[in-house]
């Protein structure tokens, strides 16, 4: 969901070189729900799926401090001001935890930053899209964080040791952030006409990008079954998304907001809800980069990167004067 | 302190409550700009927490300014209905941030204030905004490391660096004045207790700030005159365009709830 | 200078309170000592989740390798004796 593009023939591994007998004994570990931790012996393509994997959820994150970032100064409360501001700060930290629990893995953090930057790098589609009103703030933390952590639950049970134990703390701080976006949007619902024409319209344009969070149906997916195999995914993606819209139907409900989706009904048989085709066409072309937002979303990464790098120069440099002051003086 | 002058009206009590709440709450606005956008991600953290440290700050004292005044004015009543002539924040906050080297030297020059500030609010004869300055000395003392921690990093770091911060320091001096310049009712709620004297305040705050300046191997601007005083009311350009971002939600939807 | 490189890599460790140990929780970049500090405090403890931190350059830390556990940790196996449940001590002795 945040990694979505795992699903490329790029994923494929090599295990062809390594030791078949090391492969059945770690193989053996995963079966038996051991952690895998950071210097232990893994496949190659074990350790190249899940940097692929935190990384592009670590980069997920910060790029996402931008939509909401955007509606800090005009926050309606103080509360809400505080708030928005505490919960973007949890994005922040929360890339910085799976960051940290990449570089486990052998790669360091101004590589995963580049392959951001200069575009090799996927983030989850979804934070490609604009935030045009104060609702939008609610139905980013109802929706995009409800579906996060539909994701992020199962991921605490993720093999590899420093990934699980990241998505822990994530998935306690989370869940704060999927009940401030439902009050935002409770307020609305309940306030003035135009308060509930703007929840309506938020939901309108955030409902279907949320469903593609989950990524591909599991017909066009390839290359899950590996990642299955080995505990780095858990449920299938239309398992996770066929859950997020039993969830989160009735809070719509209750809301008294109307779901975009004119085929959405009740099946009482399958004990589920039926729901309309996703527009693939939309979704594909986001990924590659045609969103509403993909180039100013990395235009305002690379912008604060590179503003930024005399200040980061500035710090090592100061660091090695004292350091070389300490030497001299010992 | 003086028994004959009258103690400071409830008015000009929350006027003064005022001034202290809208530096912290302009500044936190500042700061909140910086989140997504800062040198590392560990700084947006940084800043972002000084920010809800601040804002912490200044809803407690509007609170406590609307029922000093009377007239029912919330904290969010204050903060989204007054008008540019109404609002007290020295105009060092309202500042744009510029690069990271301005932000640092703006909030380093009110951090160091700030402290001073609350460590004698601590005993004002106002047992509330000493309840209010005691938890906000603990705040400042963490932003006065913060800030001043990178101040010498980037004053002592590199060639362009140094020049950098140097020159953001030239440009922000001028706006400290206001700072401890003592007016009417300054000098009222010093002589009621409920403030500080700004004099001592003043040297404190130079104290500190030269040693930090020494450190960071940058040196003092000379003082020169000064033409606006947020803390009266009379504000920069930048005060409008902020307030503008601030308070559009509210000014759009009268009365409604959020 | 270049900026390809990042700040050193510090590894965290954070009391939660008085009374446990400190826990690895992760890592930080910084320049130096004192910022991994800060960074550790606004990264690992937004939540009072801590009342003591210790960084450590990461290039610092030595660990045991996966590759000798066996011969580091297996022989333990066996010992035990060493555990209280190995003795048998009559009921009528209340004591021990």
């Amino acid at each position: 969901m945040y990694t979505q593009g795992l699903n490329e023939p790029g994923a494929k591994a090599a295990p062809v070189a390594e030791d078949s007998e090391r492969l059945r004994r770690f193989q053996e570990r995963i079966d038996a729900e051991e952690k895998i931790e950071p210097k232990d012996w893994m496949p190659e393509a074990y350790r190249q799926t899940l940097i692929r994997q935190i990384s592009q959820h670590a980069h997920s994150e910060i790029v996402g401090m931008l939509p909401e970032g955007n509606w800090i100064t005009r926050a309606p409360t103080l509360l809400r001001k505080s708030i928005l501001i505490a919960k973007v700060q949890d994005e922040g930290g929360h890339g910085a935890y799976l960051y940290s629990a990449a570089e486990t893995l052998g790669i360091s953090r101004a590589e995963l930053i580049d392959q951001l930057l200069t575009g090799k790098a996927k983030y989850s589609s979804i934070f490609n899209y604009p935030t045009l009103s104060w609702a939008d703030i609610g139905a980013i933390g109802w929706l995009v964080d409800g579906a996060a952590i539909m994701n992020q639950i199962p991921l605490c049970r993720c093999s590899y040791g420093p990934y699980a134990r990241a998505m822990i703390r994530i998935c306690k701080e989370e869940s704060f952030h999927q009940r401030q976006g439902y009050d935002i949007t409770l307020k609305l619902a309940r306030g003035s006409a135009e308060q509930r024409r703007m929840a309506q319209d938020a939901l309108n344009r955030w409902w279907w990008p949320s469903l593609m969070m989950f990524g591909p149906s599991d017909a066009a997916s390839q290359h899950t079954a590996l990642s299955v195999r080995w505990k780095i995914k858990r449920f299938t993606n239309d398992e996770l998304r066929q859950k997020f819209v039993d969830f989160t139907v009735p809070q719509a409900r209750f809301l008294g907001l109307s779901v975009p989706d004119p085929e959405l009904r009740w099946d009482e048989q399958a004990g589920q809800h039926r729901f309309g085709s996703i527009d693939w066409a939309e979704f594909n072309d986001v990924l590659k980069g045609n969103g509403p937002c993909n180039r100013e979303r990395l235009a305002a990464r690379r912008a604060a990167h590179e503003s930024g790098r005399w200040v980061r120069e500035a710090a090592a440099a100061h660091a090695a004067k004292h350091a070389a002051r300490g030497a001299a003086a010992a | 302190m003086s028994t004959t002058a009258p103690a400071p009206s409830r008015t000009d009590r929350a006027r003064y409550l005022m001034r202290i709440a809208d530096t912290s709450l302009v500044l936190a606005q500042r700061l909140g700009e910086w989140v997504g956008h800062a040198p590392a991600i560990e700084e947006d953290l940084g800043l972002a927490n000084t920010a809800l440290d601040l804002l912490g700050q200044a809803r407690m004292l509007l609170s406590y300014a609307g029922e000093l005044e009377g007239a029912g004015r919330s904290e969010d009543a204050l903060a989204f209905l007054r008008a540019e002539p109404d609002f007290l924040n020295a105009t060092l906050a309202e500042l744009p941030n510029g690069d990271f080297g301005d932000t640092i030297v703006r909030q380093f020059l009110i951090d160091a204030f700030q402290l001073e500030l609350y460590e004698r609010l601590v005993d004002s004869t106002d047992a509330r905004l000493a309840e209010i300055a005691a938890k906000a000395v603990k705040e400042t003392r963490y932003h006065v490391r913060y800030s001043s921690g990178w101040l010498v990093r980037l004053g002592d770091g590199t060639a362009e660096s140094h020049a950098r911060v140097q020159d953001s320091l030239h440009r922000l001096w001028p706006y400290t004045h206001e700072l401890f310049d003592a007016d009417a009712l300054d000098r009222d709620v010093a002589e009621a207790g409920i403030g500080p004297d700004l004099d001592a305040v003043h040297a404190a705050w130079l104290r500190r700030v030269d040693a930090v300046f020494a450190e960071a191997t940058l040196s003092r601007p000379v003082d020169v005159a000064y033409r606006w005083y947020g803390k009266q009311g009379r504000h920069s350009e930048h005060l409008g365009y902020l307030l503008a971002d601030l308070q559009h939600l509210q000014r759009a939807h009268p009365g409604a709830s959020w | 200078m270049s900026d390809n490189r990042d700040w050193p890599l510090y590894e965290i460790f954070i009391r939660a309170r008085g009374g446990l140990d400190h826990k690895h929780v992760g890592s930080v970049h910084a320049a130096d000592a004192q910022m991994a500090i800060e960074h550790a405090r606004d990264v690992y403890t937004r939540r009072q989740e801590g009342v003591s931190i210790w960084v450590v350059r990461s290039s610092d830390i030595v660990a045991s390798d996966p590759a000798e556990s066996d011969a580091l940790f297996e022989p333990a196996r066996d010992k035990i004796y060493r555990h209280p449940t190995f003795y048998d001590i009559p009921k009528e002795v209340e004591t021990l």
